[in-house]
């Protein structure tokens, strides 16, 4: 047992706790955001420090208790695990920030901020765990997190989506608990890297196929995959932006890195069934987001059914599961989330200027707020991956991947999807910002517009460097794609101390 | 008209402590067999939530007045602080540490920290279940 291997642990507990001190003082709002803040930096901090101590020293593993390791509870942070954390701790710090201007007092004073750490605490711990029982445990921390900020405020459509939301997520989560219990009823074990390497010694028989399927079922609905992806787009809607904003830059992502872990640790010895399966179901579901982002007006609507694309796009690299297509789809998985923040906070901004989010009622923005303006253009174009902006490597990677592997129309049908993106969010831009204003703009307080504009930049800056310095940041990808690739990596670290 | 809950009162002082020193007990038997923070939580909530029903929200509070987000805040802080206690100590987090203790009356004792982290789980089960229930319950 190496020392100081608990250090993994510190962006999951660090969040944890400070949820708990902020829930001392709900009504003092200066002691919230201020203490939302710290903790969130100092996770930051926590988790960077964590990527290059993997980076440098391998995967890092503790196991509660100090249990032998297949009995007790085993924490694994790889690489595509500290990526996953960084990120997410990031994208939580700019939303707080974010929020201070944007959230509103009611819900400030009403367990906001601890909601938020609470769900980085699940987040974290999902991407982090090492034990497939312990995922379902860290699914349930942030989705009890994410019924509280989806119905915080108690608007009408929040109440009835929050229904929906809870429903759908309630009844994923029994089939997941029932799911888990079929797997351990087959190998026996539920330490991830042991069960990969005992699907490995009896060569994945029928049933671990059926398995297998009924994990995507599970993920695929937290995920939004096709066709279970029919509650997302109204629920995601309901909440406010800066909720909308964590939810889509994170929710969605934890189900993709579930399908990710498994895909690739656990079920990789009958490709030809679940990996097809899988790269279809991704295909179809960039299908169901195209149509879905050009047919709305709904600023809101039109990034919602973005996430669907990008899910699919990610899910494809998976499916193709060679050494580029999982470093394409690494690198694609984090420029996601840090784009997809990016343009809900710039949305949220122009929805808070105009008072709409239907872009027939706007335009003629680029004259008031070109600044808001030229940001939103840098991150559609990054969203739509255009070089060098942060999307160009992943979608290059994923495409050149799905050509290595042999699927010509799948990867020419991602490359169609980048344009149909590119025109989505383009939409907005010409509607938003050309011609001429349509209506009185909303008064926005300089202070406010301010305080949600500053991480917004920040934000985008974030995602462009991202783009630019992709040389800096494939090793790290590398490093992740690669532990992807050879479940061997993860297991050992795991199972030989 | 006024029912009349003269019995119902009567007994709910002597049940009460009755069913709130057993949670107690299953709490403490805990360790080695059937009992616990949870279900010991529970049963002390369950206790107060028969006061509930005798008195009202207003009268209960005055007589237990606990904030109990406070209270379920502290039962995490302490539960947290307990599994962390290995990590100050070079080990893995949720170490779990125990001895023998001679206390005088009860003799020899075998304490252990799974006992300060079930004390948190307590405090967090009869927070959370009171807060749910002051809000499902409490009409204004």
């Amino acid at each position: 047992m190496k020392m100081m291997s608990n250090f993994l642990l510190l962006p999951i507990i660090i969040p944890f706790f400070f949820g708990m001190l902020l829930m001392f003082a709900p009504k003092n709002i200066r002691f919230q955001r201020i203490g939302a803040m710290t903790g969130l930096s100092i996770a930051v901090v926590a988790a960077i420090v964590l990527l290059f101590k993997v980076k440098n020293e391998g995967p890092q593993v503790v196991t509660f208790g100090d249990w032998p390791v297949p009995f007790g509870i085993t924490m694994v942070s790889d690489m595509v695990s500290a990526l996953l954390v960084l990120t997410s701790v990031i994208l939580a710090f700019f939303t707080v920030w974010y929020s201070i201007a944007a959230i509103g007092k009611e819900r400030e004073s009403f367990f906001y901020y601890p909601g938020i750490l609470f769900m980085v605490t699940g987040v974290n711990g999902a991407f982090t765990t090492g034990d497939i029982f312990n995922l379902f445990v860290f699914f349930e921390v942030l989705l009890m997190s994410s019924y509280l900020l989806i119905v915080l405020g108690g608007e009408k459509a929040q109440l009835r989506e929050s229904i929906k939301y809870i429903l759908v997520n309630v009844i994923s989560s029994a089939l997941f608990v029932i799911t888990v219990a079929y797997l351990y009823s087959v190998v026996g074990t539920l330490n991830m890297a042991d069960i990969s390497v005992k699907i490995a010694d009896i060569q994945q028989p029928g049933i671990i196929t059926v398995i297998a399927v009924l994990f995507l079922i599970v993920f695929g609905l937290k995920a939004a995959i096709f066709p279970l992806f029919f509650w997302l787009p109204s629920s995601y809607a309901a909440p406010p932006i800066p909720v909308l904003a964590l939810f889509g830059a994170l929710l969605t992502k934890v189900g993709v890195y579930a399908i990710t872990r498994t895909y690739t640790l656990f079920f990789v010895h009958d490709m030809g069934f679940t990996h097809e399966l899988l790269m279809i179901l991704s295909v179809l579901t960039i299908l169901a987001g195209c149509i879905g982002a050009l047919a709305y007006f709904d600023v809101k609507k039109i990034i919602i059914y973005n996430i669907i694309i990008a899910v699919g796009v990610i899910l494809f690299g998976v499916s193709q599961m060679n050494d580029n297509s999982l470093t394409g789809a690494m690198f694609y998985l984090i420029h996601d989330m840090l784009i997809k923040a990016a343009l809900f906070f710039l949305v949220g901004i122009i929805i808070a200027v105009t008072g709409t989010s239907d872009l027939r009622k706007m335009g003629g923005l680029m004259k008031t707020h070109p600044a808001l303006g030229w940001f939103y253009l840098i991150a559609a174009f990054g969203l739509a991956g255009i070089p060098p902006l942060s999307g160009f490597i992943g979608k290059l990677l994923i495409v050149r991947g799905g050509f290595e592997a042999g699927n010509l129309w799948g990867s020419l049908w991602i490359l169609l999807s980048s344009l149909v993106v590119l025109l989505s969010v383009i939409r907005i831009f010409i509607y938003a910002f050309w011609g001429k204003e349509k209506g009185p703009l909303q008064p926005v307080d300089k202070g406010y517009y301010r305080m949600m504009f500053i991480p917004t930049i920040i934000l985008v800056v974030l995602t462009v460097f991202y783009g630019v310095g992709s040389e800096w940041i494939t090793p790290f990808m590398q490093d992740a794609g690669n532990i992807l690739n050879n479940p061997s990596v993860y297991t050992d670290a795991v199972l030989k101390e | 008209m006024k029912t009349n809950d003269v019995i119902l009162k009567t007994t709910s002082h002597v049940v009460f402590f009755i069913i709130f020193l057993f949670s107690i007990h299953v709490f403490l038997a805990g360790h080695f067999a059937p009992g616990g923070g949870f279900v010991g939580g529970l049963l002390t909530s369950s206790a107060i939530v028969l006061l509930l029903l005798v008195y009202d929200i207003k009268t209960v509070q005055k007589l237990l007045p606990i904030n109990y987000t406070i209270m379920t805040a502290s039962g995490l802080v302490l539960a947290l602080g307990t599994a962390s206690i290995g990590m100050f100590m070079g080990k893995p987090f949720f170490k779990h540490y125990f001895d023998h203790f001679y206390l005088p009356l009860i003799g020899d004792t075998e304490l252990h920290t799974a006992m300060l982290f079930d004390t948190g789980v307590y405090l967090v089960v009869v927070g959370v279940t009171l807060t749910i229930i002051q809000s499902i319950g409490g009409d204004d």
